[in-house]
């Protein structure tokens, strides 16, 4: 079955987008997600996508989920790369995606997921490992 | 061959003449268009109408018969809307057709008053329709130049400037429907990509009135931007302005949003990581700017 990889860099978890997503992509993308981010304890998510020019409300909304989801087990998520198209696309849909970490490319996105686990971690006060 | 087609064949030069004198007592625009010009348009019209009469039923001005005339008219129109002419001016150019060719059915058909009157009535007819051909094709003329007109200023009033490495500004004018905002935003977000910027600078000092539409476009076009990765200011808010949005409860509490371009600069030279500071004059480091003031990165914080 088609799958899109994901790449496992120290605390990190890479995802890069590269093929058109449909419904049935976009499910198992969100379960081998949520079970590496449990299975490697990842502190963050970082999801490129750059080639992307077709989404719907589905994969929005999917979007969406996967940041909730890995919040909730404690990772951040950052969406990187969106085309213009696709955010005027997203915005006419009405989902503006609140909570949602965004940044213009996969450089920028790192900073920020690094200062975001940073953050998180001086929060709860939880240092068991580096960045 | 009718009465009319006969009367315009065998005295065009004396219909010429008096139509030519119609017209100049009617309506004058000397500064559009000389006497020369219109001797020869009328001429030539005259003629097309002459041969097209003889041809055809006078009355069917959509026949085929009449194909060159009603291409002529058009074109004569067309020129005349461009030129500036009135619809009133250029719909008399036809009308005033008329009394020539029926002071000369009145004077061929005088001892017939029940053929006068048919052929009058067949005039009419004919100059009306023609009248108002002339008229359709002056208004078709006049929307075309207006539609012309608002594509060029589409395209004029939405430029994207960069102020700064990983700033952009677009400085809106004019007021902002969807087709417009669309376009905006549009060049907006393929600026932020090509130029790779963090912040983008949204100026609405220019932009006569805000109303919940406008706001609303104005927020599709921040939230686009968010989604992408930038952060967008929006500035140049008249005290005006300020006052109607909160009015209309609009809400931009999560927009940041200042009173000057100069302010959102600032933040926005902030918000990546550099600031303005006062060089000291003693020292007279180079790279000086004309206020004294030069941009530095400062050290950014571990990891922004």
């Amino acid at each position: 079955m088609e799958r899109i990889p994901i790449l496992r860099m120290g605390n990190f978890l890479l995802v890069t987008i590269q093929v058109d997503m449909h419904d049935q992509l976009a499910m198992t993308l969100q379960d081998d997600l949520t079970n590496a981010i449990a299975n490697y304890g990842s502190r963050g998510v970082l999801i490129d996508i750059s080639s992307l020019e077709i989404v719907d409300s589905f994969i929005g909304r999917m979007l969406a989920n996967i940041s909730g989801m890995a919040r909730i087990l404690d990772a951040q998520t950052v969406l990187v790369g969106m085309q213009p198209a696709v955010a005027i696309t997203l915005v006419e849909l009405g989902m503006s995606m609140p909570g949602v970490k965004t940044a213009l490319n996969v450089e920028a996105g790192m900073d920020l997921l690094r200062e975001l686990v940073s953050a998180h971690r001086m929060e709860t006060g939880d240092d068991d490992s580096e960045v | 061959m009718s009465k009319i087609a006969e009367i315009l064949q065998k005295n065009e030069s004396e219909l010429l003449a008096d139509w030519m004198k119609e017209q100049l007592t009617a309506v004058r625009r000397r500064d559009l268009m000389n006497d020369g010009e219109l001797q020869a348009q009328s001429t030539d019209l005259l003629r097309s109408i002459a041969s097209a009469a003889r041809n055809g039923n006078v009355t069917d001005v959509s026949g085929s018969d009449w194909a060159g005339v009603r291409e002529r008219l058009t074109d004569i129109s067309a020129s005349r809307a461009k030129q500036g002419f009135s619809p009133d001016e250029t719909a008399l150019f036809v009308f005033s057709l008329k009394q020539p060719l029926f002071t000369r059915l009145r004077n061929e058909l005088a001892k017939d008053p029940n053929a006068m009157f048919a052929e009058m009535w067949n005039a009419t007819v004919m100059v009306d329709r023609l009248g108002l051909m002339t008229f359709g094709a002056f208004l078709k003329a006049k929307e075309q130049l207006i539609a012309q007109q608002a594509e060029e200023m589409l395209e004029l009033s939405t430029p994207v400037v960069k102020l700064w490495q990983g700033i952009v500004a677009i400085p809106l004018i004019g007021t902002l429907d969807s087709n417009r905002t669309q376009i905006v935003m549009e060049s907006l977000l393929s600026t932020i990509v090509a130029t790779n910027s963090k912040v983008a600078i949204i100026d609405i000092t220019g932009v006569p009135a805000v109303d919940t539409l406008v706001a609303q476009h104005l927020l599709k076009t921040i939230t686009a931007a968010k989604l992408m990765g930038a952060e967008c200011i929006l500035s140049g808010i008249r005290p005006q302005i300020a006052q109607t949005i909160v009015h209309l409860g609009i809400n931009l509490n999560e927009v940041i949003t200042k009173a000057s371009l100069a302010d959102a600069l600032a933040t926005a030279l902030q918000k990546t990581g550099k600031t303005v500071v006062r060089i000291d004059k003693q020292n007279g480091k180079a790279g000086e700017n004309k206020d004294g003031a030069e941009v530095k990165q400062t050290p950014e914080r571990k990891g922004a």
